[in-house]
């Protein structure tokens, strides 16, 4: 399986924008501005993305997932 | 439409209809960008303020106050509850027609207001001093110039890190919030009810702020340090199915709230940062409603006058006039909000206990403040220590 490419390695960060509220927490806690987030409409930019997972822990209703096997391309 | 403005805002929330608004007073040309399709909409918020931190910027209106609040009630983890009255000091605002308001204030005083605008970026100058906006509207991406950009952008901050300004905030600060809107919630309407305790709130706390009719405004937020065990959804869920299983859900949405100190920096050549953008939020309440606007009505002021003066670095002097006004006082809440932060569910109990037996008519939240300290001589260290750096 091919895996989308971060800094670091695999991008093992996933946003489910299907149940987001496009709150902006993750976007105020990366350190890296690798999240894009527009008024419905929010994902990772690659290849900024370090895996830190400080926004999968600051996500109120859990749509962040840190997913250890790492996340498809073109999912 | 003009083809530059003297100054341009982003985001339409108090902080940026303030900011708006005195710099328009100044008679400088002003426009304001708002990414959703509202000013108002949705609303992240626990939507209770201060009646003195509304009236220094509009007069109150039935119209955008849900309820009006007299008392706080305090509640431990083991349910001992404090009451504390004080006259008529402050609302729970319906923030959806009060920021739409606050909104109108700056369109009055001169401001173009336009929404579904989404800036994304900005411009910069030969020398890099902030000239202006990239934003997207109407499925085209377009640039327009200005002399002073203000980032309101809340909680995201992301106009302040592309100007080069260190804006993201430690995880640990970040109180991520959940809030509902629910019906049925038979509380006191004048009374607004903070529930503390690890399992209530741990690092934060749980509110219900009443809206009239029995409806309420509920939510926590708690630190990321506790979201890696446990989400604020969660401890939601686990409130409500313990307390108003039946409750009518009218909305929900998530929120973060930034509890820290100011940014080092809130100011550089051509960009001024404002309310939860610039981290102005009160770090022990979760406020930020009042200290946004505050903050926003500094910038904007200063904004007007460095365009008047034409002496556009006059904008760094903002900076020093926040911390005068607020940014010193947030840097004291801060210390106090890391000790209670620390505080065990005993610690709560026992200072509860110890303010139960001061009379209700002599409890004033400085009453109760030293009353813990007196009854509790460990708790007069760690008070020590919240203040000692």
């Amino acid at each position: 399986m091919e895996y989308r490419q971060a800094k670091t390695g695999k991008l093992l960060i996933e946003i489910l924008p299907d149940r987001c509220d496009f709150c902006g927490c993750c976007v105020g806690v990366c350190p890296e501005d690798a999240i894009e987030l527009k008024e419905a409409e929010i994902f990772i930019i690659d290849p900024r993305c370090t895996n830190c997972a400080k926004c999968v822990w600051s996500c109120p209703i859990e749509v962040i997932k840190f997913n250890r096997e790492g996340v498809p391309v073109g999912k | 439409m003009k083809n530059e403005y003297d100054v341009i805002v982003v985001g339409a929330g108090p902080a940026g209809s303030m900011a708006a608004r005195f710099a328009a007073e100044q008679g400088v040309s002003v426009l304001m960008l708002e990414k959703d399709r509202d000013v108002g909409y949705p609303v992240r918020c626990g939507e209770a303020i201060s009646k003195a931190g509304v009236e220094e910027f509009i007069k109150s209106d039935d119209k955008w106050i849900a309820a009006k609040i007299s008392k706080f009630s305090f509640n431990a983890p083991d349910g001992t509850e404090i009451i504390i009255e004080f006259g008529d000091a402050g609302y729970v605002l319906e923030r959806r027609i009060f920021d739409y308001e606050l909104a109108r204030t700056a369109a009055e005083a001169g401001a173009e207001i336009l929404t579904r605008a989404y800036v994304n970026g900005l411009l910069f100058d030969e020398d890099g001093t902030v000239c202006g906006v990239k934003y997207e509207f109407n499925g085209e991406q377009k640039e327009l110039r200005s002399k002073i950009v203000i980032a309101a952008d809340g909680v995201e901050s992301r106009v302040g890190r592309w100007a080069g300004l260190k804006t993201h905030i430690d995880f640990r600060d970040m109180e991520s919030a959940v809030q509902i809107t629910a019906a049925n919630i038979p509380v006191d309407q004048n009374t607004l009810y903070f529930y503390f305790g690890k399992d209530v709130a741990p690092n934060g706390y749980f509110w219900i702020f009443p809206k009239g009719n029995n409806k309420a405004n509920i939510g926590l937020g708690v630190s990321g340090i506790i979201g890696k065990k446990k989400s604020a959804q969660s401890f939601l869920d686990d409130f409500m199915n313990k307390h108003y299983p039946n409750a009518p859900i009218l909305t929900k949405i998530a929120g973060g709230v930034p509890c820290s100190i100011t940014l080092d920096k809130i100011s550089a050549p051509g960009i001024m940062l404002v309310g939860d953008a610039a981290r102005q939020v009160n770090p022990l309440s979760g406020g930020g409603i009042a200290s946004g606007m505050i903050g926003g009505s500094i910038a904007g002021r200063i904004a007007g006058e460095a365009i008047k003066m034409n002496k556009l670095n006059h904008i760094l002097t903002y900076d020093k006039a926040w911390n005068d006004r607020l940014g010193k006082r947030h840097e004291i809440f801060n210390r106090i909000k890391e000790g209670i932060y620390n505080f065990s569910d005993d610690k709560f109990n026992s200072i509860a206990h110890s303010v139960l037996k001061v009379p209700i008519e002599k409890r004033t939240l400085g009453k109760v403040f030293t009353t813990a300290l007196m009854n509790n001589p460990s708790l007069l260290l760690d008070i020590a220590k919240v203040f000692v750096i």
